[in-house]
């Protein structure tokens, strides 16, 4: 089977922090990966570079087969136009650590924004997904509601069901619950839970190991901007190999 | 016991601080000697100033009589459609030159700093009569070939007005504009990008309407200071309605009655406009009305 994401050597640099020392991984389709590792491990820069947030000094990534950000012409990659880099991001769907719904619509334009604006579908076939995508995260009534009358928990909500109307093949999450109070928690991983189980390929940077090792097929562990250990969830979170894996999960446990 | 007059007055307070039965008593609120009087004092002055005015050399029935004339209303046209003509170049050139300032080609950026640099930095009467007299420097206008037509011409009091006033606000709104969009989330732009917008539609469709509610309220001032402003261009003799009421009073010599027929249009006008600003800005307040996040922690990790 073709894998939906593949990194390829990749390099990433903020000033004078190496975010992604040499990045290289595949992603089967139909899978949930989750990344853990410590803060400023590049789990969160690997994430944003598949969906072209960030740019990367070097190395290639593929999406869904193609070829992100550049187009080959003989020995070299020359960068995409503003429009076809915003094509591309279609085929992922994107869910923020701060939700970032816009501030100026309620749930329901939200999430129909893209639809109709970027797809240029017909708005009551829109709303009409709108709806059910709505209805699937539990929150039909709050369709009115703009996002500072929502609890964190429920922006989240709204903010997958706005990337879910994308149709994406892929869906790129965040730390989604890491901006939340405890007790919102759950809802927002009971919505991610469903979403694995109806076979989406799903890539979740988070902290919440228990909900990585229920959900996930497969964890990946990265610190200092690269990958330290891949497997199970078994075999990394449980029998981890490497010892800054195990340190981290004693530390993260503690 | 060591001290008892440090303890005695606890003991004695100790009963009243505590006594229910005080519950009942009426409240009687402070009174506020130093409020009536400075308002009287206040008020006296208003009156006198009332009076004088009542009572000084204004003929108040020449004010009624021209209060409607011909040549101030048309005067009044011609302020309205400059403040409209020139306040919507000057958005315009300020939504522009906003996003130049903050584009990343150096080009874009040096010209709209300059021109920001330039257009606030001179006087705006000293652009005005420079926008009027520019045909001593350039006696034809026009593109070789196709058109071509003698600057004394194009450069009406109406064109040198239109481009002086709309020009210079330019320079002050797009510095309004700029403080505006950064004041939308960064998140904002990529969860639009998330959504696959290109950068132009994600300025006009989340980033500029957000921007909104911080542009409004100090636009709404600077079209209250336009209204105002136009009555400089009766330097270079456009038509408008201080310079209508200073040709009737180079006529009749009623000089005040005619200046305080100015003032009355000025402020209907600029009463109304900022009525209008309130239904504005509340209009675009819509999804703030609370403070969002009330929910959320602080991010762990950006």
């Amino acid at each position: 089977m073709m894998p939906i994401v593949v990194a390829a050597d990749v390099r990433k640099a903020f000033g004078s922090v190496q975010a992604l020392d040499g990045v290289s991984i595949e992603i089967p389709p139909g899978q949930v990966l989750c990344i853990v590792g410590p803060s400023g491990s590049g789990k969160s820069t690997l994430l944003r570079c598949i969906n072209q947030l960030e740019r990367i000094d070097s190395g290639a990534i593929w999406v869904d087969g193609e070829l992100i950000g550049y187009r080959r012409v003989g020995n070299k990659l020359y960068e995409l136009t503003d429009a076809e880099i915003a094509r591309q991001r279609l085929t992922s769907g994107m869910v923020f650590q701060r939700f970032n719904l816009f501030q100026h619509m309620t749930a329901l334009e939200n999430i129909i924004e893209g639809p109709v604006t970027v797809q240029k579908r017909r708005r009551s076939e829109a709303v009409d997904e709108a709806m059910a995508l709505l209805q699937r995260v539990g929150l039909s009534e709050k369709r009115d509601a703009y996002p500072s009358e929502l609890s964190g928990g429920q922006q989240q909500r709204v903010a997958i069901a706005r990337a879910l109307a994308m149709k994406p093949k892929l869906m790129l999450f965040d730390e989604p619950t890491s901006a939340l109070d405890p007790e919102l928690v759950g809802e927002v991983l009971a919505v991610m839970r469903d979403l694995a189980r109806s076979g989406m390929t799903m890539i979740v940077v988070t902290h919440e190991l228990g909900f990585a090792r229920e959900v996930a097929n497969e964890i990946v562990f990265m610190d200092r901007g690269a990958i330290v250990e891949r497997g199970s969830p078994q075999e990394v979170l449980v029998h981890p190999k490497q010892q800054r894996t195990r340190d981290f999960i004693a530390a993260v446990l503690a | 016991m060591s001290s008892s007059t440090a303890s005695s007055p606890t003991r004695m307070e100790m009963p009243e601080r505590f006594d229910p039965s005080i519950a009942h008593l009426t409240h009687v609120p402070r009174r506020h000697y130093g409020r009536w009087i400075a308002s009287a004092l206040i008020l006296a002055a208003f009156a006198y100033v009332i009076k004088a005015f009542a009572e000084g050399q204004i003929d108040w029935t020449v004010v009624g009589q021209f209060f409607t004339a011909q040549s101030i209303i048309s005067g009044l046209g011609n302020t309205i459609i400059m403040t409209v003509c020139a306040m919507a170049l000057g958005i315009a050139l300020g939504v522009l030159f906003a996003i130049m300032v903050m584009s990343p080609n150096p080009v874009l950026k040096g010209v709209a700093i300059f021109y920001i640099w330039f257009f606030r930095g001179t006087p705006l009467l000293l652009q005005l009569l420079i926008w009027f007299n520019l045909a001593l420097v350039f006696p034809r206008i026009g593109i070789p070939g196709l058109f071509e037509a003698r600057m004394v011409d194009v450069m009406t009091p109406f064109v040198a007005t239109l481009l002086g006033l709309g020009i210079n606000q330019g320079a002050y709104t797009a510095e309004v504009v700029r403080s505006g969009i950064l004041s939308v989330d960064a998140g904002q732009t990529e969860a639009a990008k998330a959504i696959g917008m290109t950068r132009l539609t994600t300025l006009r469709r989340i980033i500029l309407p957000q921007a909104m509610r911080v542009i409004i309220p100090p636009v709404g001032n600077e079209v209250i200071s336009m209204v105002k402003l136009t009555s400089i261009a009766s330097v270079i003799g456009f038509a408008e309605v201080l310079r209508n009421a200073q040709t009737i009073y180079f006529a009749n010599a009623r000089v005040i009655e005619l200046l305080i027929v100015s003032a009355g249009w000025y402020l209907i006008i600029v009463t109304i406009l900022s009525i209008a600003q309130h239904f504005l800005e509340r209009y675009f307040a819509k999804g703030s009305g609370r403070r969002s996040r009330r929910f959320a922690r602080p991010a762990v990790e950006g």
